[in-house]
């Protein structure tokens, strides 16, 4: 289990004369579900980037699945899932063509990509809806739907935006148990997300305020630390002295 | 009198039921919460209620007057915030607030004392341009904008979605200081947590209102024994859990899972039915609104 | 209640100030389009290169030539020989060739006693560019005559544009299609903002009248084509010389017509579409298409196929720019012009009326 997916050192962004990342480090293990916290403004999506290989550190260091974050964001993008609220599928195209044009992107053959895409809606019990355009489908479908595209290529880190905002609380259950199931199976998942439920499901948390990582542990711990009864407290307590807006 | 009456009201959009048969009072003076996730029907039902949609079947009152016969009076009564921010960002603080008032025929200066306990987080900022706001200050200036006019009845749609913690607590506080000023408050939210803020709470899914009561009332209505589990394996755990004996449902519930159990259950044969997981705990948890809706959606 | 319709107008003035980008390009849009019509774009005969081929330079050639390089259309680019006609027209050394006939004066002084002859001058011009060609002909020949026309079957005068500048066409043209732009446009696009943001919920939850919220929408945007307006007449006049000599005015009031027409336009598209992206494709595409092809701007009417003639007379452009040339190069009054003023008249109320109907005071 010790095997570090994650690594990150004094990383540090800066635009101008703004620190929109503040020097964190925290590292992240096999098969971990590790939220990543912060209010809105607080530098998530920035580190994210970073993560992801879109954008450079202004200093520190970063590995993600053995890749230097500086100079191998190519390689890392290869190797990583990424699923957003926001942009996730194409409505206008069936669940199939979905499948086959994010497997295409990540390289996978015709025949992998075949069989990686029954295996995945039999695993969702969508084999029957394998033709519906995706527009078409509830909230609830689609974002499990983007999950598991997200993991088409069997990445070792899948990153999540805010991901079950606003389904009901089953479809949502339904979400996370594929998510630890995931976890279970050896791949590592990283939550970005302002939501404080969503923090509950984490094995740990980090919460960014300011730029800066103001706390880092399970969710049980840091709900003794603070005396909090849920993570939203927790929050409360660290996100109060904030400066920064959005 | 009820501040909102709702009977039987039905609005269909081709062929989805956006609010299917729904009936409920909201009485004057109350704070009551609208829950349910996206797609529960509650931005029509607000829609329908402030007028913007007619029914296609039922009929609702709001402050006495009909949705379909007097809407022009409703209009002039209500204060209205909708899901999405709806002020002009290219506008200051100030002039949005200016014109909300002139919309209504209202005067800052008068309704002052209304808006105060809202608009005094966000009047240091009253020459900035309301996009450059940051998300909790947004919806306060939405929301001093849709009371301005020092209306009865206050229709907010998902005022804290897509805010953050600290912002969403300060609303509600703010919430609940307009209560005591008498206005009648409806308001929807997907965050179940909120749902304790409420005098009273309707749990809606899919158009149709599942229950409504205090928050304290249907929790209490919750009439199985609740344990939460957890494992080093939780996914293996979720999934023999499931199969023991005793067990109604088992469900990811944030750190732990739930488990929602009949007579049959027994801890100690639970435990063996389980055989090997590291680390497991059980404990016995009360239930939440979560766990109620769970129950009421199957 | 009148207090909130003055600050619905301020408002909305307000967005179009802050939105100095858009604001700026409504601005230029008018100048840009009238200097390159009125000086880039143009098919008349403007500095064209005269050759000239005679095998006997007499007196009426000499006078001939004369009068050629007097006139400010024409290069006089000297003699030449029969041979180099072809390398000069290649070469772009000259653009059309006058090929005198040896015995030209004799001629001139045989067509004077009303004796049938042969052709006189052989006009050589570079086709390439077909409206420059048939121009410059038509000009050129029109000059010559000058010299030996007293007996010519045909007297040609062209009236109110003699040298048929181009700049006197398209102005009319450009200001039918500038109005559209930036009134239909901007209107419907600003309308159909408030719905996508979801602004126009709250107003119309509010007890005002949707007519008092088109309407305050619609003078700011009145102001700046008005602006736009007196921009465009200011610069036909005194920048391209258009003569106007029906009288300002008359252009004016039937502009401010075309102008309400627009936004009554503008104001039917934004009942019609939800999103800005349809709102401008809708303009731009499906009102401007129109107006270029099917209004007389780039092509007379007369030249339009049986079933397009047909469609042009529901196209209002093309009966204000009809009489807005009829006014600005003719001189004819506005009363001249009664048949389009009534014609544009109708279609405002109509648009007006119908968008109005369609402009609902619910979601629905």
């Amino acid at each position: 289990m010790n095997d570090v997916v994650i690594s990150v050192r004094e990383l540090t962004k800066c635009f101008g004369d703004f620190t929109a990342v503040d020097h964190i480090s925290f590292d992240v293990h096999r098969g971990e579900i590790f939220g990543f916290l912060g209010a809105n403004g607080a530098g998530k999506t920035t580190a994210m980037r970073m993560l992801c290989g879109l954008s450079y550190p202004t200093s520190g260091t970063g590995s993600v699945v053995g890749y230097d974050v500086m100079h191998e964001g190519d390689k890392i993008k290869r190797r990583i899932g990424y699923m957003s609220q926001r942009f996730s599928l194409y409505n206008d195209l069936t669940v199939w063509e979905n499948m086959s044009l994010f497997a295409g992107i990540y390289g996978l053959t015709k025949k992998e990509t075949e069989k990686r895409a029954t295996e995945l809606l039999a695993r969702l019990n969508f084999v029957s809806e394998r033709d519906t355009l995706v527009g078409s489908l509830p909230l609830g479908w689609k974002q499990k739907l983007s999950f598991v595209i997200a993991t088409i290529h069997r990445p070792r880190v899948v990153f999540l935006d805010e991901p079950t905002g606003g389904v009901d609380p089953i479809t949502r259950r339904q979400f996370w148990e594929m998510i630890y199931e995931a976890a279970e199976e050896g791949t590592t998942i990283f939550v970005t997300t302002h939501y404080m439920d969503e923090a509950e499901y984490c094995s740990r948390v980090s919460i960014m305020v300011d730029g800066e990582v103001r706390a880092l542990d399970t969710p049980a711990r840091l709900k003794k630390q603070f005396a909090a009864d849920s993570m939203d407290e927790v929050f409360r307590i660290l996100a109060r002295g904030a400066h920064r807006g959005e | 009198m009820s501040a909102i009456e709702i009977h039987n009201l039905s609005k269909c959009f081709a062929k989805t039921k956006a609010v299917d048969n729904v009936s409920f009072c909201v009485e004057k003076g109350e704070l009551f919460g609208l829950i349910g996730p996206d797609g529960a029907g509650k931005t029509t039902l607000f829609r329908l209620l402030t007028t913007l949609l007619n029914p296609d079947s039922g009929n609702a009152k709001v402050d006495g007057c009909d949705i379909v016969e007097d809407y022009i009076a409703i209009r002039s009564r209500v204060g209205y915030m909708p899901g999405r921010f709806s002020l002009y960002p290219d506008l200051t603080v100030e002039e949005n607030l200016q014109f909300f008032a002139a919309l209504f025929g209202a005067d800052v200066e008068e309704s002052y004392e209304l808006i105060a306990p809202v608009y005094k987080h966000i009047e240091p900022f009253r020459a900035r341009r309301a996009g450059k706001l940051s998300g909790g200050m947004k919806q306060k200036l939405a929301l001093s904008c849709a009371l301005i006019h020092r209306p009865s009845v206050l229709f907010l749609d998902e005022p804290t979605t897509g805010v953050d913690a600290v912002s969403r607590s300060e609303f509600w506080d703010m919430l609940a200081c307009l209560k005591e000023k008498g206005l009648t408050i409806l308001v929807s939210t997907p965050y179940m947590d909120e749902a304790l803020r409420c005098d009273r709470i309707a749990l809606c899914n899919e158009g149709r209102v599942l229950c409504i009561d205090t928050p304290k009332e249907i929790i209490r209505r919750f009439d199985r024994k609740l344990y939460g589990i957890s494992a080093k394996t939780m996914f293996r755990l979720l999934e023999k859990a499931r199969k023991a004996t005793g067990v109604e449902g088992c469900y990811p519930f944030g750190e732990m899972h739930h488990l929602v159990v009949n007579d049959k259950f027994d801890v100690e044969s639970f435990k063996i039915e389980l055989g090997d997981i590291e680390g497991l705990q059980i404990v016995s948890v009360e239930p939440t609104i979560e766990d109620m809706f769970i129950k009421l959606m199957k | 209640m009148k207090h909130n319709f003055a600050s619905f107008v301020k408002k909305e003035t307000l967005h179009i100030l802050r939105d100095k980008r858009t604001m700026l390009i409504v601005m230029l849009i008018p100048v840009v389009l009238m200097v390159l019509f009125g000086f880039a774009i143009s098919t008349e005969v403007n500095n064209v290169d005269v050759a000239v081929v005679a095998p006997n330079r007499t007196d009426g050639v000499r006078d001939a030539v004369e009068r050629l390089s007097q006139n400010g259309y024409f290069t006089f680019k000297g003699y030449i020989s029969h041979g180099e006609i072809d390398s000069y027209l290649r070469a772009g050394k000259a653009g059309a060739v006058l090929v005198f006939a040896p015995d030209y004066d004799r001629g001139v002084a045989q067509m004077d006693a009303g004796i049938p002859i042969k052709p006189l001058v052989r006009l050589v011009v570079d086709a390439s560019n077909v409206n420059t060609a048939g121009s410059a002909t038509a000009y050129l020949q029109s000059v010559l005559l000058g010299s030996a026309s007293q007996q010519s079957m045909f007297e040609t005068r062209m009236l109110f544009n003699p040298q048929m500048k181009s700049a006197y066409n398209f102005v009319p043209g450009i200001m039918g299609l500038i109005f559209i732009l930036v009134c239909a446009m901007m209107t419907s696009v600003s309308i159909v903002r408030e719905k996508e943001v979801g602004t126009m919920e709250v107003l119309l939850v509010s007890p005002v009248r949707p007519v008092k919220i088109v309407f305050a929408k619609m003078i700011p945007y009145f102001a700046i084509s008005c602006i736009v307006l007196v921009t465009i007449m200011m610069l036909a006049r005194y920048l391209l010389g258009v003569p106007m000599s029906g009288g300002m005015w008359g252009v004016f009031l039937l502009s401010l017509l075309y102008l309400l027409l627009s936004l009554s336009l503008g104001l039917l598209v934004s009942t019609i579409v939800d999103t800005q992206i349809a709102a401008l494709l809708i303009s731009a595409m499906v009102m401007m298409m129109p107006i270029l092809m099917l209004s007389g701007m780039l092509f007379p009417i007369e030249n339009l196929p049986g079933f397009f003639r047909i469609v042009s007379n529901v196209v209002p452009a093309r009966w204000y720019i009809d009489a807005v040339r009829k006014m600005m190069i003719q001189g004819v009054s506005i009363v001249a012009v009664w048949k389009n003023c009534v014609i544009l008249l109708v279609m405002t109320v109509t648009i007006l009326g119908v968008s109005l109907k369609k402009f609902n005071d619910k979601l629905e």
